[in-house]
């Protein structure tokens, strides 16, 4: 049994604009222990998926379907008193924008201790004690005396570290992370995601960690999930999401990503924005932004299966949503992963696998979103050749 | 100690707030015509002409307006702020003996406003757009349109006149006592409707918006009572606006004084200032005036310093 699964999750949002489904029977499972990446652009449904596990979503959001099993317990159909004692206790979460976590008129060890005093029923002096070794934990120094400050005392970072150090003060066995990093400089990221990264192995705990930065998956992942407008797209093992990614839109994040030595004047970039997801694309979501698209694509959602052989996956296997590996579409997906540097460490595959997919550009040369009854891929001469990406990947291995 | 300094500041700059607002009381009153000399004489034909220059002179009424006001300052800042001609008593004793009324009374009003005010905004804000939160915006809506001198008289009907809880005037004790306390309820009531309407929408909305800040997901991410987060976290925030309008409402709740004390025979500075206008005693009207201001003032300090205690991030230094 897996410490996290869920399981057909579906939130929606009833706004005056209309219904936004946020997530759309989404299903995923967490080990423990284990580090698993949530990415995808900003309004893809990563936020609400981690508030939904905590059953935080507020009006006018509302968890309309699925389970939420946290070590064999359904959350969703927990009373309020019991899913508040897992909150903070055995699941808590890292808020993105520690400035706006933490309440500015308590002081930082005050909002650790307060968690500590209520879980664990510690006294004031023992919470406090534990709270200052929290802080320690996590890199502030002179944590004794810094207890006592206020969160405007401290920089950006050190608040980031004081929002970890409060998620981890009552020793959870998950933790949620909502771009931790994302508020902080680069030289901070490093040293934040190096901490927690060692604490979550030192505590033993698992972290949902949810990011639209692939460099932070490539660094701390051990599988990942990529969504895209409020379903899962892809779910992969790290080294197989790099060098071996199974949907157009992982393909185009990866290519978006720019490289030392890159010749190019210009990002790469996906075309089009993110749905407006009142009024999600008919059949593939995806479709108006995807290169490979072809008409079935307009009618027709696919199902998360193994791209192998097409078929239905559980919960854990690897598995892509395209219509590619149902046998649906007319043309194969013709990109190519191309991995320089033959030793590369998998823990830093991106900065040594590119992907060639069809260039953003060509398709936005002549308009914005796909027509529905274009076809891309018919003029697709210049592009690379449309190898099986299986063969890549054997490629790469081998090598 | 910056603190202190700050609080030095504040007390010194009330000196040209206070001038400004005896140079605008002193011209307005002299704008209307007629002094207690006129009704003086008007009521007693005999006095001859030389006889009404003389008190004129000898309460400092004669001459331009100018030098009245600097006979007056001159005066004032040897302590002595002038004289109740109608009974010739000096203002200060007169005014002693009836400040004490109008604290009574005006904090017996703040203390309603606020023990309204602040549950009913907090429940309005939880419970936003629901039954209970349509209620406390009628009682809102009501409490602000009301004239309080018709709540007053209604109260006064309604308890005093049919259910006979009350007397119609409240009997003639020592201020400091348990009894007394029974009889402040009606005009503390009629004083702070008002008020505590205003300070509950702004306790709401102040607390609605806090509501939705990130670090109440977070309390509760914490897996805290949802009493503690709203009690403990959102509350402490809301009240730092809630502080400025509380202070900003010690001018209308002795502004409510004025009449309800009319309409409850309250004998205190309310009442005092009305007949000081009617009867032009403008060294009483003068001195209410300004000390009206200086509580004004000092309120407003006074929620300076709650700021620094309620909010770390505010410091005056």
């Amino acid at each position: 049994m897996a410490l996290l699964e869920v399981e057909d999750l579906t939130v929606k949002f009833y706004t005056e604009e209309g219904v936004v489904t946020a997530v759309d029977g989404l299903s995923f499972h967490i080990e423990r222990g284990e580090t698993f990446g949530v990415v995808g652009e900003s309004g893809a449904g990563k936020s609400v998926t981690a508030l939904s596990v905590l059953r935080l979503i507020e009006e006018p959001g509302r968890i309309e379907s699925g389970t939420v099993r946290f070590d064999g317990e359904d959350l969703l159909s927990m009373s309020e008193s019991d899913v508040r004692d897992v909150r903070g206790n055995d699941i808590a979460m890292i808020f993105q924008d520690a400035q706006t976590a933490l309440n500015p008129v308590y002081t930082v060890g005050e909002q650790i201790a307060e968690a500590v005093r209520h879980h664990l029923d510690y006294d004031d002096t023992a919470a406090r004690k534990r709270a200052i070794r929290l802080l320690d934990d996590v890199g502030i120094p002179e944590p004794a005396a810094r207890y006592d400050d206020y969160p405007h005392e401290f920089s950006g970072g050190m608040q980031q570290r004081v929002v970890i150090a409060m998620a981890l003060s009552c020793d959870p066995d998950l933790l949620i992370a909502d771009e931790p990093t994302t508020a902080l400089d680069v030289t901070i990221e490093a040293k934040i995601l190096d901490r927690l990264e060692h604490l979550a192995e030192e505590y033993d705990t698992a972290i949902q960690l949810i990011t639209h930065d692939l460099g932070v998956i490539a660094e701390m992942c051990d599988r990942v999930m990529v969504m895209y407008a409020g379903r899962a797209v892809e779910k992969a093992t790290v080294e197989e999401l790099y060098y071996d990614p199974k949907h157009p839109y992982t393909v185009g994040l990866m290519s978006a990503i720019p490289r030392i030595g890159d010749e190019q004047d210009r990002l790469q970039t996906i075309p089009g924005t993110m749905p407006d997801l009142v009024e999600v694309p008919s059949g593939c979501s995806f479709h108006p932004r995807c290169p490979f698209a072809e008409e079935v694509c307009t009618r027709k959602q696919p199902a998360l299966v193994d791209p192998d052989t097409g078929d239905a996956v559980g919960l854990s296997d690897r598995a892509a949503a395209c219509l590619a590996y149902t046998g649906d579409l007319d043309s194969e997906l013709d990109y190519e992963v191309e991995v320089t540097g033959r030793d590369a460490p998998p823990s830093e595959p991106q900065s040594n696998s590119r992907i060639h997919a069809p260039d953003a550009e060509q398709h936005r040369a002549d308009s914005d979103p796909l027509p529905a009854d274009s076809d891309p891929v018919g003029s697709d001469t210049d592009l690379l050749d449309q190898d099986d990406p299986d063969e890549d990947t054997g490629g790469q291995q081998d090598g | 100690m910056s603190l202190r300094r700050f609080i030095a500041v504040r007390v010194a700059a009330t000196v040209p707030i206070l001038f400004g607002v005896s140079v605008l009381t002193f011209a307005l009153v002299h704008l209307t015509p007629g002094d207690p000399i006129d009704q003086m004489v008007a009521l007693n034909p005999q006095i001859s002409a030389a006889e009404e220059a003389a008190i004129r002179a000898r309460y400092g009424l004669d001459g331009p307006v100018w030098q009245q006001y600097l006979t007056w300052m001159g005066n004032v800042l040897q302590g002595d702020l002038g004289t109740v001609i109608s009974v010739d008593q000096p203002v200060l004793p007169y005014i002693m003996a009836r400040l004490p009324e109008t604290i009574a009374l005006g904090l017996f009003g703040w203390a309603i406003a606020l023990l309204i005010a602040i549950p009913a905004g907090i429940y309005a804000a939880v419970n936003k757009d629901t039954l209970g939160d349509d209620l406390s915006r009628v009682f809102a809506l009501s409490g602000i349109s009301l004239p309080n001198f018709w709540l007053g008289l209604m109260l006064i009907l309604v308890f005093a006149l049919w259910l006979d809880l009350w007397p119609v005037l409240a009997p003639d004790k020592p201020l400091l006592s348990a009894d007394m306390l029974w009889y402040l309820v009606l005009p503390g009531v009629t004083i702070g409707t008002a008020s505590s309407a205003t300070l509950m929408r702004v306790m709401r909305s102040s607390m609605a918006e806090e509501l939705n800040k990130e670090y109440v997901t977070a309390a509760r991410a914490k897996g805290l009572p949802e009493r503690t987060v709203v009690l403990k976290h959102v509350l402490r925030n809301s009240l730092i606006s809630v502080t400025t309008i509380a202070a900003f409402l010690t001018a209308s709740i002795f502004a409510g004084a004025v009449v309800v004390e009319q309409v409850f025979a309250w004998p205190g500075l309310g009442r005092a200032f009305v007949g000081a206008i009617v009867g032009r005693e403008v060294d009483l009207i003068m001195a209410i005036t300004l000390f009206t201001g200086v509580t004004i003032i000092l309120a407003n300090l006074l929620a300076d310093i709650m700021y620094a205690v309620l909010d770390p991030r505010i410091r005056y230094d």
